[in-house]
């Protein structure tokens, strides 16, 4: 196939890939207990009993930067190749100014590259590997880094704060030297407001149950049965799942609707520890899965983004899994394991909840 | 002779949170089958009276009478179309004024429609909406909502009478069991003690499991005079009894709030006007918004003595099967309570009942209904008598 005057790639996929989650954690039990609710039946119903926080010196930045530093030391990627980075995130740290830039700078990869901040809730991080996926498979650029990050924001005593976390992870996307194969991927897409937050205000607004049925099931199932039916599959012939995880509540109750196991969608799943790391959700259970993924395991992954939209992905994992660095210390599950606990006095400091003077 | 009036035709839509459809589809969808369950024309209709709460605050839109008729197909014969409102006894105060109507002489066929739309706004909202049935200055200024109200009435009961914290639940389990068998319910699906013990508090002693949801919903009738009635239809249900009655609307002005003197008026008035006792009724409707709203309802309309609701709930006795079955349809816990549309649902329900066509849920042999619909904390009531095989 010819696209732009030049020869599309047979094949196009993973490359590399780094995570970042940063260390701290809030458990669900200490935010319930300020605002007198019950923190084990909060926990209970949501599915999420920690969330990591970032630190004073963490930002979406710096949590993009680690994953994809992460990602080029793992296959030993030369940065002059990198064609393309784009982050996507809902906290970038600037209005206007982006991210992407610090990142390409920070990994060497600048100046000969084209960058750009991507924002769809949750799901900007795929779509920026869908667009890095194009770039590549046209031969525009050789390879491009797609990176999911978020310092998500929840206002105090919303339902929100119990899960908005902190946490991403970066895809290097290529033609060749892959470590899992991109089969197919496709995007299910409608204007469905059941979350937003507008210029200049600090928390983002929601639409309550309204986010369930109509907004998360509803793009989950419609991109699984697209993607599904594309590729002629069906759940059982998939050995992991991944699914965008608001919490721990709503994956579970979609992967069972879709036909998956508890055991294709334990590895992936994430947010009961970590809470909802927004745009590294999805992402960040893809990395776990690819910890200890083997050459010929099939991933069914699929990103949610409020607004509303979904990205479905069916990936085959390939030889070159076995030939970059994975080492145990090194997964995201030793990333979520490595977790110091704190207050939420400490949490309302470093979340910028406390009035200082002027 | 005094004209009389029957209902010749039902139409409901499934409630719930139906978050693809607006109101006036909700309307629509109500209004049409009960057109076409009466088997009747638009030309043939002379009014129409439509019981809704609050579309204003829920939907920024009044004047919602014309809306309706339009969208049912009645805006053409430029027939009169009234919104009548009683918080959530607005439908059941339509029938009444659609049958006040009939019996004047002034129309030969109405069709009432009753319907709610909450969900297009967030729980907060939809909670103070739902607030705006209590006294502003007396109750909600100090912060007091719906269900927090019906909290003070259930603590101070089961201080007066001893009813148990397991008495109110048992009127959710009963409730969840009939609405599993009602395929228009919001909730079909049946919930243990346990479940209903362990829910989060909404405003204690009531929990999650006590309170009626936020629907949407709507639910039509078509009324017509008696003699006329017979004639176009097979299965004619005779409205044989109304009574509305009042009360203050701040609790606080009663001297005591474990009894809704509204809810024992009505239902004396409309017994009196049908020739019945509450023993000839056999399947009654009624205005289970919370919990402890339906062990008032049992008693104040007299199935029981006052302060035995509770057992009498927990003893099966308003179960199907029951002695006196009691909101068959799931009543406002499970089937739903979109508020407008509720009272006219009730109606729905019994005029299944005795035409003999409830399904799973059909109290055998029924020929003697009741419907019991409370506006707030029993500011308005009205009861209806329903009877078959005329």
């Amino acid at each position: 196939m010819v696209q732009g005057g030049v020869q599309a790639a047979e094949k196009i996929g993973i490359v590399s890939y780094g995570a970042c989650i940063p260390r701290l954690r809030i458990k669900t039990q200490e935010i319930a207990k300020v605002w007198g609710k019950d923190g084990d039946a909060m926990a209970k119903s949501l599915n999420v009993h920690s969330k990591s926080v970032p630190g004073w010196d963490e930002d979406v930045i710096t949590i993009s930067v680690t994953a994809a530093r992460r990602a080029m030391y793992r296959a030993d990627i030369d940065p002059a190749r990198i064609g393309a980075v784009y982050v996507g995130s809902e906290s970038h740290p600037y209005a206007v100014k982006p991210t992407a830039t610090i990142v390409a700078e920070a990994i060497r990869a600048a100046p000969n590259l084209t960058a750009a901040d991507f924002e769809f809730a949750c799901k900007a991080g795929t779509a920026a590997m869908q667009a890095a996926m194009g770039l590549s498979k046209s031969g525009i650029i050789d390879l491009g880094i797609a990176i999911g990050a978020d310092t998500s924001q929840g206002a105090p005593g919303d339902a929100l704060e119990y899960s908005a976390s902190a946490g991403g992870a970066a895809y290097v996307i290529g033609r060749t030297g892959l470590i899992a194969e991109i089969n197919h991927t496709c995007s299910f897409t409608t204007d469905t407001p059941d979350f937003w937050r507008r210029e200049g205000q600090h928390y983002p607004s929601h639409g309550g149950r309204f986010t369930g049925v109509p907004s998360y099931f509803r793009h989950v199932a419609a991109a699984a049965e697209m993607l599904m039916g594309a590729v002629k599959t069906k759940a059982s012939d998939y050995t992991y799942a991944v699914l965008h995880q608001p919490n721990g509540k709503f994956p579970v109750r979609a992967a069972k609707q879709i036909g998956f196991t508890d055991a294709q969608i334990k590895d992936g799943l994430l947010t009961p520890f970590i809470g909802n790391t927004y745009s590294g959700s999805m992402p960040l259970g893809l990395a776990a899965i690819l910890d200890k993924a083997k050459a010929g395991d099939r991933i069914f992954a699929c990103a949610y983004g409020s607004g509303a939209g979904t990205d479905a992905f069916d990936i085959t994992v390939t030889e070159g899994i076995e030939k970059i660095q994975r080492k145990p210390e090194e997964t995201v599950q030793a990333m979520v394991a490595d977790a110091h606990y704190i207050g939420y006095a400490e949490y309302a400091k470093l979340r910028g909840k406390i009035l200082m003077a002027e | 002779m005094a004209r009389e009036v029957g209902i010749v035709g039902v139409g409901i839509t499934k409630f719930g949170e139906v978050w693809d459809r607006s109101l006036r589809d909700l309307g629509l969808e109500a209004g049409v089958k009960a057109i076409n369950d009466a088997n009747i024309a638009s030309e043939d209709i002379d009014a129409l009276y439509v019981g809704i709460m609050s579309p204003g605050m829920f939907l920024n839109q009044e004047h919602v009478a014309p809306l309706i008729a339009d969208w049912v197909g009645v805006a053409g014969t430029h027939i009169p179309a009234t919104r009548v409102e009683a918080a959530d006894a607005s439908g059941g105060l339509a029938i009444r004024e659609a049958w006040m109507a009939i019996k004047a002489g002034l129309y030969d066929i109405v069709v009432v429609g009753g319907a709610e739309k909450m969900t297009d706004v967030g729980d907060e909202e939809a909670l103070e909406t739902l607030s705006a049935t209590v006294d502003q200055e007396w109750e909600a200024f100090f912060g007091a909502t719906l269900p927090s109200l019906y909290a003070m009435i259930a603590r101070r009961h089961m201080y007066q009478y001893g009813t148990t914290r397991e008495q109110l639940a048992a009127v959710a389990v009963k409730n969840h069991k009939h609405g599993s068998m009602n395929p228009d319910a919001q909730f079909q699906s049946v919930v243990d003690l346990k479940t209903v013990l362990s829910a989060g508090p909404v405003a204690e002693p009531l929990g999650v499991f006590d309170c009626a949801p936020f629907s949407d919903g709507a639910a039509a009738l078509v009324l017509c005079e008696w003699e006329k009635a017979k004639r176009i239809s097979q299965q004619p249900i005779k409205i044989t009894g109304s009574g509305q009655a009042g009360s203050s609307l701040s609790l606080s002005a009663r001297r005591d709030i474990t009894t809704f003197a509204s809810t024992s008026t009505a239902a004396q008035a409309a017994l009196k006007m049908a020739g019945r006792t509450l023993s000839d009724v056999q399947v009654a409707e009624v205005h289970d918004s919370y919990s402890i709203a339906e062990i008032l309802a049992v008693e104040d309309l007299g199935f029981c003595k006052k302060g035995e609701g509770g057992a009498f709930v927990e003893s099966g006795a308003t179960a199907l099967g029951g002695r006196i079955p009691i909101n068959t349809s799931g009543g406002l816990k499970a089937r739903g309570h979109p508020l407008g549309a509720t009272g006219i649902a009730q109606a729905v329900e019994i005029v299944y009942q005795l035409r003999g066509k409830a399904g799973a849920r059909q109290v055998k042999d029924a020929k003697v209904g009741l419907t019991h619909n409370v506006g707030g904390t029993g500011g308005t009531c009205l009861v209806h008598v329903l009877e078959g095989g005329a």
